[in-house]
Order: C-alpha cells, then structure tokens, then sequence
C-alpha cells in the first residue's frame, strides 16, 4: 500500500454558535485507497467535508493535499487542488443534456460547439478507462438514477479530481446498483484515485473500504484498517454504547387477526404532469402486524402512503378501513382519518410532519390541536398543550426537554421522535410509517424500532415505507415490493433474502 | 446546524431594527451633508417637529393610527405565506363602505349606533376587496401580488367614478360627497382627553387610534392564541404541513386575506369618521403602500407594527416640519429620508442581519474568554 498521504487535516475546529461541530480533528487519507467517513448525524462529518471543499473556513487547522499545505476558500480552490465532490442531492441541471453538464463551469472555448467537440473526446476516453458509461447527449431528466450519479462522477473526474468525496452515494440505489458502483470505485482505486466515503451503512464500509474513520460528537473518535472493524464495533464506536439493531433473537408470536382493518384495492393516481404513480395498488393489513413495502425511492411508495392516509384522492380505487368505505370520489380526508383512528408518520418530517418555524409545543399538537383537551371555544389552552408536550418528551425521551425551543433546533432524530410521540400518543388502530429513521442517529433508531414493534404488539397494524432494506427486514412480518406502481412481489419475511428482495426491487419476476 | 445569519430572538426583534434606523439615518445624514445641510440640525428639527409639541406628537400618531392598520393587514397576510400589496386599495374601499352608511344614516342615527356601524361596513368592505384576490389566489391560481396591486387601481377608479358621477352634492365644484351628520364624527382627541381634564391642542388625532392599539391587541391573541390563527400560521409556515394536520389551506388564504383586508379597512374610521367627516378623494394617502414598510420593520408583530408606525408617523410629520423650518431643504429630502429607512429596515436587513451576528457571537466569545 502507498505511504504518501492524499490528504491530511489537522488539528481542525470548527465551531457554530455554541455548537461544536468540528473539535481538533485530525483525518489522514493514504493515496490510492478507499476510505470510509462514518458517523451519527450531527457527529461533525459533513462539516468537516464542508471545510475541506471549501464551504466554510475552518476556525483554525491546517489542510495538506498530496503533502503540499493549501488553502481551500471556495469550490474552486478545491477544484484546483484535485479534490472533487458528489453530493447525496444531486447538482445537476436537468433540462441540459450529460455533456453539458459535464462542461457546464469549465468550458474550454466561449463558442459552444468548440467546446463540446475536445470535451466529448476526453469524456470518451474517461469513460473508456473508468467503466462509467452513459448516454451523454441524454438529458439529465431522462437519466436514471443510477445514471446521473455515474455522471456525477464523471464531472468530478473530468475537473481533475484525485481525490474524490461520495456523500451516502447508495441511499436512492438498488442493491445491484451499488453493486456496479462499488465495482467503478474500485476500479478508480486500482487507477490511483483516492475516494472518501460519507455514510452511515456499516456494511457497505466494510464491504468496500481499506480504511474507516469514526466520526462522533465533532471529535475522531476511532480510525482503523478494515480488517479490524466489525459493525458491532463500528456501531459501538459511532453511539459510544452497544446498540441492538437487528432483528431481536426471539420473535413474539404475531397476534394476527384474519379479518383485515384495511384493505385497498386497485389504486390508481397519475400526478400532476400526468405520470401514472400508481397502477392498481391493492393490499390488506392486519391488526398486530407489520407490512413493509420495500423498494427503490420513487416507484410509488410515497404516493401510496399519501393515498392511504387521506393526503391524496386516487383516480379510482376504493378503501375499507377500520370499519368506514371511502370510494375515489369521496376519499378519506385526513382530519377524518385521525378520527378514526389511523396515524401518520410521513416520509418528509421537516415538510409535512413539523411546522419548522414552530415551537415544539405547537408542532407536537399538529393535527390535534382541536381535541377538546386542547382547545376551547376556538382558543388554544397553550398550557395544556405544553403540558402534553413535556409529557411526551419525557416518554419518548427527546432531547433536550424544552416544549418552547424552535421546532428546527431538534436533532433529526428527536424531531422524529417528537412526531412519534404524537401520532402514536393517540393508541392509533392503523400507523402508517415512511421512512421513519431516515437522517436520524442509531441511538435514536435502535428507540424506534422498539417502539414500532410495541406497537404491533399492542395489536396496531401497521405499514411500514422504507428504502432501506435492512430497516425492512429487521421490523417486517410480511414484505411487499414497490416497483414503478405496482407490487412486484409479497413475501412472508421467513422467505426474504437480501438478494430476493433486490431483484423484486429492480423489477425481476420472482 | 445553526446558519451564520441566525440571530437570538432579542437581537432580530430589538437590536436589528435599530441598527438598520441607525444606519439609515447615518446615509440619510450623509446625503444631507452633501447638499450643504447640516444632518444634526435637520434632525434635531425632525425630531422636534414630530415629538417637541403636543400639536406634532398628535399629528404624528395621527398619521401612525392609519399605518398601524395597514401594518397590521399586512403582517395577518404574512403569517399566512401571503403578499398583500393591497392595503391602498382595500382602506380605500373600506372608507367608501363606511362613508356610504354614514351618508344613508347618519341623520337618523345616534352617534353611539352610527360609529360601530360604520366600523364594520368599513372592514367588510375591505374585507369583501381583500377575499375577492385571497380566492382567485387559492381556488384560481392567480398571484395575490398581482391581483391586489390590480385591485388598487380598480378601487381607486371606482372611488374616483362614485365621488364624480354619484356622490357629489349637488351644485359641490369639490370632488367630495356631502358632509356627514355629526353622529358620524369620530370624537377628536381634543375633546377625549379634554374629559379627564387635559388641555390638548386640536389635530386631525382622534379616537381611532385606540381602536387601532385594539386591534393590534386583537390581532395578537387571534394569531398566537386562537386555533385559527394557529392554523393560519401553519399554512403559512409550511403548506405541506398544514394538509398533512388536515387545515385546508384555501379556506385559511381566503380567511387570511379577509382578516387583513378588514384591518385595513378601518383606515377609513381615521380618515374619513375621523377627520374629513365626508368622503373625499385620495384620502388614504399611500397608507397602505406604507403599511408594507411598517409591517416588514415591525418583524409582522403586532408591537413591532405599532413601533414602527410610530416611526414612520414621525417621519411624515417631522418631515414636514423640516421641510417648512430649514430653509433649502424640501418635501423630497423628506422622501429621500423615507426612502433610506425602508431600505435598510425592510429590503436590506437580513444583508444587515449577518454582519451584526457575526459582531454578537465575536463579542459573546470575548465575553466567555473572559469570564
């Protein structure tokens, strides 16, 4: 293995407010390898990327690249110094095709058509020797995702970049995606890049990196070869205690029932540009078990959620739930469905499940806040919303315990934890849950989890949404798979396999 | 993550929009010096002329009593994610609704049934002017920005067509209606605080200014205290939200629009109960483009709204004042003046917001050095 360091941090700090985000930071990179950047949220990892590519000066600290000391202002510098970045949200412009994007900042001639000439020549031979092929007069809205992240990387490449930063590069891919991607990276490695691995996937850090940093409260808290990480120990490292993550060893008997509490057939909605979203959706659930729907971002989950909990009317279809028939032309509306007894956690907390610009208190009554315990004559009785608040803080231990902070200075996994309290505050008969631990920490997952199970067990049913197909398999009893509005497949989740389940999400029959 | 711009709430609330004065009084100052004036005199003579006398203070809340229902209307419309750019437009038709009842019943009617009357024709008149773009916005798409700043120059002709053509008394060359009867005179400060034995000079200041610090109270407790107001500032803070809790978040624009569209309409109780005791044309004066101002310095807060009216009442009758004692300085440097404290208080004060943060977080770091 080559000695030479790529890159060399140290001693950063780097401090918001009273936050300290980055704590005397030291983060060596070797030349030529792989290197996994993990951490919980808020542990100081995007920060410290963010000071490396230029966002934000460190408040003191030094940076080497290949051993030459830089100062790295803006993206430009870091450009300059060959360290190139692919962000988890894609920056690219869609209605402009792939070479375009490619040149977009780094046209080599002002005339357009001069320029793409040389640089469609360079991208061919860079596509030649990397394996990273696309279309490049597609254009970035008809690229798939897998597509556009492969471009990404081109752009990065085609700057320059030596050193390349992937930030969570898996979270909207297939297994058999990632797959291709770990193949590219090590291709990459193999040619002498460096790559930096931003994620919270423990196995994917395992599977593909020679080197791992541990990331936790702003401070390095552990860095190692692979060969002495194991995900228990990663684990450990990030929280600072054991955490229990996958499935519990004995399994309570599921307490199903065989008359469903809701059942929806043939749901069909096309969205706003008129693209078919869901193509004749139907599914039950029983009381005291949990559904998983599985699949990759964007094949009609979240549409069926919005569906389902009254957000969104389908084109046809109907609904039985909890007793109550809703037609298309008469849907469940969501002040109806809380009434009746079925909860919603969203997929996006900070649109749809908070007020940011709220206080915690009036967030944690959202929905409720005309319940006559919290209400009067159209007045808000504010003490006893407060009240229920702190009571809810208490029980599911969100952090830190002010019912009058802003609901945006939560971290991602108190703010759910927040929502959590609410929905499940009312002993719902049906939860329908999206993404419930995306963005928030593992302390925060392994108390979600647990309080999702208790919820089956307390015979609720519900409907778990989740891209993450270990968040499927450690919670599910029976798992569904989405695949561009339709359910591919449905499995009792003795029979699940990572493998099954990934071809069922690529869309393969079973 | 804490953003670079983030102030504590004492400082965007109390600290912030007295910086922003303070530099807009620093240009301000700056421009006078330039045309050979002297900035403290001028000044010192603004400031006198709008609080030295008990005549200027009167005429200075005077002009603060129109701007803290403007302000006002403006800052509802704001919770709720809403632009309202109509304020002119719907204190004018509130003024018409409450001239018409004036004109049609103020000889049969005592003053204590006429006035309250007159009130809630006024709101629901500007009311009726504001839902009228609150629907078009949440039924029809159509941009509230656009459709009340068109719905300013339909109220200002319609006024202009009725005044002319129908309201005129007869053998009047004035473009003005009839004079109310008495009944329909809103009480002048004079004689309100000549009851409890203080001599006051007489002003166009009168009663509707406490109506307007009622509304200010009102408008408080529906947004913060109220399940409407809550839920109308759910819409606004986040739409996605607010249909996930199950508001509908069209029935909240239009309620949002009505509300501020009946404060502003009570501009007419000042203008028109208040001082003319008849309708005349232009009579709101560009209050309601003013109550923009007012509202985006008074951070959408009902006290702030009822500070910063206070300003710029001052800034309206000091500037006359300035412009009538200092010699070579006319009504445009008052404008000029004008100008700079919108400027800096409402468009530029988050470009003002960063630097002051920066300022606040080096000294509180001096200040945990040493301690």
């Amino acid at each position: 293995m080559p000695t030479l360091a790529a890159l060399q941090m140290t001693g950063i700090h780097k401090r918001f407010g009273d936050v300290l985000a980055n704590v005397e930071v030291n983060f060596t990179v070797a030349q030529g390898t792989l290197h996994g950047l993990i951490g919980e949220n808020g542990a100081g990892k995007s920060t410290l990327m963010s000071v490396l590519y230029g966002r934000y000066p460190p408040d003191s600290g030094r940076i080497e690249v290949f051993g030459e000391p830089v100062q790295i202002r803006n993206a430009q510098d870091a450009i300059a110094c060959g360290i190139g970045m692919v962000h988890q949200h894609f920056m690219l412009v869609e209605t402009l095709s792939a070479l375009e994007n490619v040149m977009l900042g780094a046209e080599p001639h002002w005339h357009l058509p001069s320029a793409s000439a040389p640089v469609r020549q360079q991208l061919e031979a860079l596509m030649q020797s990397t394996g990273l092929r696309i279309a490049l007069d597609a254009m970035v809205a008809d690229l798939a995702v897998g597509d556009r992240q492969r471009l990404e990387i081109l752009k990065a490449l085609f700057r320059g970049a030596r050193i390349l930063i992937l930030d969570e590069p898996t979270a909207v891919l297939t297994p058999q995606e990632t797959q291709q991607l770990f193949a590219v990276l090590r291709q990459l490695r193999a040619q002498g890049s460096t790559v930096i691995l931003i994620t919270h996937k423990l196995k994917e850090v395992l599977a593909l990196c020679d080197q791992v940093t541990v990331m936790r409260a702003g401070r390095v808290v552990d860095a190692m070869p692979i060969a002495r990480a194991s995900v228990q120990s990663l684990a450990q490292a990030m929280v600072g205690r054991k955490v229990q993550l996958d499935r519990p060893p004995v399994v309570p008997a599921p307490q199903r029932d065989v008359t469903p509490v809701l059942l929806a057939q043939g749901l069909h909605l096309r969205d706003g540009n008129g693209v078919q979203r869901l193509a004749g959706v139907g599914l039950q659930l029983r009381a005291g078990e949990i559904v998983g729907i599985a699949g990759v971002s964007g094949n009609g989950q979240s549409e069926l959620l919005d569906v389902l909990a009254g957000l969104a009317a389908p084109d046809s279809g109907s609904m039985e739930v909890l007793g109550r028939q809703f037609a298309s032309a008469a849907w469940l509306d969501p002040f109806t469905a809380r009434a009746i007894g079925l909860a919603h956690v969203p997929e996006d907390r900070q649109a749809r499940a908070l007020v940011m610009d709220f206080q915690a208190w009036e967030s944690a009554v959202l929905g409720y806040e005309h319940l006559s315990q919290f209400c009067r004559w159209g007045w808000m009785r504010a003490g006893a919303m407060r009240e229920a608040t702190a009571d809810m803080m208490e029980r599911f231990d969100v952090r830190p315990r002010k019912a009058t902070l802003g609901s945006r200075k939560f971290s991602g996994g108190n703010q759910q934890k927040l929502v959590l309290a609410r929905e499940l505050g009312q002993a719902p008969r049906v939860l329908l849950v999206g993404q419930p631990t995306r963005g928030v920490d593992i302390g925060a997952i392994e108390f979600i989890y647990s309080q999702l199970r208790g919820m089956r067990d307390a015979g609720c049913a519900v409907l778990l949404v989740s891209s993450e197909l270990d968040e499927i398999l450690a919670l599910s009893d029976r798992v569904l798979v989405m695949v561009q509005g339709r359910m591919s497949g449905a499995l009792d989740i003795a029979d699940c396999s990572e493998e099954r389940l990934g071809l069922l999400m690529a869309g393969a029959a079973t | 993550m804490s953003q670079a711009t983030a102030l504590p709430r004492w400082a965007d609330v109390g600290l912030l929009p007295l910086v922003c004065l303070a530099i807009a009084l620093l240009v301000a100052g700056v421009v006078v010096a330039l045309v050979g004036q002297s900035p403290s005199q001028v000044l010192a003579a603004l400031v006198q002329g709008a609080f030295g006398t008990a005549r200027g203070l009167s005429y200075t809340l005077y002009y603060a009593t129109s701007f803290i229902f403007t302000g006002l209307a403006v800052a509802v419309a704001f919770h709720a994610g809403l632009f309202n750019i109509g304020g002119e437009g719907q204190a004018t038709l509130g003024g018409l609704g409450s001239a018409l009842v004036a004109l049609w019943l103020s000889p049969v009617l005592p003053s204590w049934a006429m006035l309250p009357l007159m009130l809630l024709c006024g709101a629901l008149f500007g009311m009726a002017w504001a839902a009228i773009p609150g629907y078009l916005q949440a039924y029809r798409g159509s941009h509230v920005v656009i459709t009340t700043i068109m719905f300013n120059f339909l109220a200002s002709t319609l006024l202009v067509y009725l005044l002319v053509n129908h309201l005129r008394a007869p053998g009047n060359v004035a473009i003005e209606s009839a004079a109310f009867a008495p009944s329909a005179h809103l009480m002048p400060a004079r004689e309100l605080l000549g009851w409890i034995g203080v001599d006051w000079p007489g002003s166009p200041l009168n009663a509707s200014l406490l109506l307007a610090l009622l509304a200010s109270v009102a408008v408080y407790f529906f947004l913060w205290h109220s399940r409407s107001g809550y839920r109308l500032r759910a819409v606004g803070s986040s739409p996605g939200a607010a249909a996930y809790a199950g508001i509908r978040p069209r029935r909240h624009i239009v309620l949002a629009m009505a509300i501020s569209g009946a404060l502003a309409g009570m501009v007419g109780m000042n203008e028109v109960a208040g001082v003319s005791g008849k309708l005349v044309m232009e009579f709101v004066g560009g209050a309601g483009f003013t109550g923009i101002a007012v509202a985006l310095m008074g951070r959408n807060h009902p006290v702030g709204v009822v500070l910063a009216s206070v300003l710029f009442g001052a800034l309206f009758q000091g500037g006359a004042e300035v412009a009538f004692d200092v010699p070579g300085f006319s009504r445009d440097m008052v404008v000029m003046l004008q100008g700079f404290v919108v400027l800096f208080s409402g468009a530029m004060s988050y470009v003002v917001a960063r630097p002051l943060a920066a300022f606040l977080r080096a000294l509180n770091l001096q200040g945990a050095k040493h301690g």
